[in-house]
């Protein structure tokens, strides 16, 4: 049963359910941010257009800032625009921005705690064509490592544009990833956001796993969930769109209400959701757990759909986890 | 492999023009601009210049090129095939799952494209590392290695002018495709690079100047370069974005209307990807 709380959207198994660009959620959410606060700086690293940074600078031309390509320049301008007292939101892709600019943001922004937003977009297998080297799958580790970084990963279009109003209005580094392609809108305005707040998308008398998931895998998780139901599994399906601060109570609950825990997410396993999740659990309810994700393997071209099944990121591929783990627990 | 008039290679450089944009056209996504503008450089290259052997691309003492700017590769794939480094219909899989021809160079699928590379910025440090430890070695080939003008933004970049022009890397070549767009407009406004010839300059390089769609003046500066021996060597080619495909060059704007203009936006844009027909990245 969905959660009824949640408000999801009532198309939310439908073939029309409407599919948008999480990337517009940011982009137009920024400008909504930008009508409010006039602190708020917008910097480019030559990614005006893909990025949706381009909604902003038509807009506020005068509070968009053009860097060239040039990612370190991005993050260190932005730092010494935060210490003067400006919102900076820099927009790159996810593998340049942290992946090629990752000291200076360790050093320039995380070490003083500004309040600078890292907007990497293009993350993940989805990117499809452009292949291994556009393909950013280590982002959450490098992000989630720096002490006083906050690291959101949103679901849909509607998550990526509360997220972005909210970190607008909070003093603090965030990291936010965005994947390429277009997804379902499966939640709605009312849907309540918080960061820190996992929410708990289905509800049950008796289920048997709980599978956590993030970004594009949430919707991914959902069809799992509603195949599963269908063969009398029941399981609980969490959207963890904060990685860090990662929500622990919820994951403890979890772990205790079902015993079982699922991962899944489109990163590296290693110092991804899984990771953390893993060690939120052994350090207070150990239960066995399946890990999805990219298994310490490089990206390469192909349709998102032809990789996430080369990588194990499909609903079948929870399934499978889902009736694994329930093995293990009952052994 | 038999020599070429100059004649033979402006063909050659045609059929190479037609294959880059069904290629893009068949994957979908890619980038035409860059891609067409850079033809006659790689046929040059290829068919004029690199001594190494398709038949044995593992040959150690090959003349080495790197892509640095690795978007522009379905350009380089194409004269790959033409020159006999793996069969023609390789180039209608550009970027699909599995295919040889990733959609950035990718040296796990095919060893003879060197390096892998699209992360901008980067190449000319990885030209630097082969040819500096060639010549620990005393090693005779020479290290070719292709730059895009946007990547001028990059701080690597400079890093290695800088690296090279100190260890007087005489054994190094870069071609700059200087075709005055990047991503988000013009270099110029995006970020300006001119005086480009000072800058170098001011790093100890030999600057050499060329019409980037001349195959003829492309191939004598490479062999002039070969023989300087006091300084590495920045031939910097003026190339026209989409040069070949008339609706994508057709517009004089490229070189004359005001930079700010949203029409040589638009037409930035249109080039970038091909008038809407493929994904914009
Ligand atoms: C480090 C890095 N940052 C950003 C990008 C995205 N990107 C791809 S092409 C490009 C434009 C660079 O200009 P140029 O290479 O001159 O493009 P062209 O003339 O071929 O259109 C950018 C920013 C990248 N590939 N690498
Ligand atoms: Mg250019």
């Amino acid at each position: 049963m969905l959660n009824s709380k949640l408000f999801l959207s009532d198309k939310i198994f439908k073939k029309d359910i409407e599919v948008k660009l999480m990337r517009d959620g940011f982009g137009l959410g920024l400008l909504e941010a930008g009508e409010k606060d006039p602190r708020i700086v917008v910097l480019s690293a030559d990614l005006k257009e893909s990025t949706k940074a381009s909604y902003f600078a038509e807009k506020f031309p005068e509070r968009f800032i053009e860097v060239g390509v040039a990612e370190q320049a991005l993050v260190t301008i932005a730092s010494g625009m935060a210490n003067y007292g400006k919102i900076p939101f820099c927009t790159s892709y996810a593998i340049f921005s942290p992946g090629r600019n990752w000291e200076q943001i360790r050093t320039t922004i995380g070490i003083d705690s500004y309040p600078v937003k890292i907007i990497g977009a293009q993350s993940g297998l989805n990117i499809g064509h452009y292949g291994v080297t556009h393909q950013g799958l280590e982002d959450i580790a490098l992000m989630t490592v720096i002490p006083n970084m906050n690291v959101v990963v949103p679901s849909d279009y509607l998550e990526a544009k509360k997220a972005i109003l909210l970190m607008a209005e909070d003093n603090k580094p965030y990291y936010m990833r965005l994947p390429r392609i277009e997804s379902p809108v499966y939640t709605t305005e009312k849907t309540p956001f918080k960061f820190g707040k996992a929410n708990v998308l289905t509800e049950s008398k008796n289920p048997e796993v709980t599978i956590v998931a993030t970004g594009l895998m949430v919707y991914e998780a959902l069809l799992a969930y509603k195949e599963l139901e269908k063969n009398g599994i029941e399981t609980i399906v969490v959207n963890m769109h904060t990685i860090k601060q990662i929500d622990e109570e919820t994951i403890i609950r979890q772990a205790k209400l079902t015993g079982a825990v699922v991962t899944v997410e489109e990163h590296q396993v290693i110092g991804g959701l899984g990771s953390i999740v893993s060690s939120v659990l052994s350090n207070n309810f150990p239960v066995p757990m399946e890990i999805l994700g990219v298994q310490d393997r490089f990206g390469q071209s192909g349709k998102p759909k032809e990789l996430f099944e080369e990588y194990g990121l499909t609903k079948e591929d929870i399934i499978k986890a889902v009736k694994k783990v329930i093995a293990r627990k009952n052994s | 492999m038999k020599t070429h008039t100059i004649d033979e290679l402006q063909e050659v450089a045609k059929e190479v023009r037609r294959d880059v944009v069904k290629m893009i056209l068949k994957a979908g996504a890619g980038h035409p601009a860059g891609s067409l503008g850079m033809v006659d450089v790689f046929v040059a290259l290829y068919y004029a210049i690199l001594r190494n052997d398709p038949k044995n691309p593992e040959w150690e003492d090959r003349d080495r090129l790197i892509l640095s700017n690795g978007h522009i590769c379905p350009a380089r794939y194409a004269v790959m095939s033409h020159v006999g480094y793996f069969e023609h219909k390789n180039l209608l899989k550009l970027g699909s799952f599995k295919s040889i021809l990733q959609g950035h160079p990718d040296k796990r699928f095919l060893s003879s494209l060197e390096t892998t590379s699209g992360p901008l910025g980067s190449g000319l440090a990885q030209a630097a590392g082969i040819a500096y430890a060639a010549r620990m070695d005393q090693k005779r080939f020479r290290t070719f290695v292709i730059t895009s003008d946007g990547e001028h933004d990059e701080g690597n970049h400079w890093e290695a002018v800088a690296f090279v022009g100190k260890n007087n890397l005489s054994n190094l070549t870069m071609i700059v495709d200087r075709n005055n767009i990047q991503i988000d407009g013009f270099t110029e406004e995006v970020m300006p690079l001119e005086p480009l010839i000072d800058k170098y300059k001011a790093f100890h390089w030999a600057i050499l100047e060329v019409d980037g769609h001349n195959i003829k003046e492309i191939v004598e500066a490479c062999n002039k370069a070969r023989a300087i021996y006091e300084n590495p060597t920045v031939i910097i080619a003026r190339t026209i974005p989409g040069k070949g495909v008339p609706f994508m060059e057709g517009n004089p704007n490229w070189h004359s209307k005001a930079p700010n203009s949203d029409e040589v936006r638009e037409a930035i844009k249109d080039i970038r990807n091909m008038k809407g027909e493929i994904e914009d990245y």
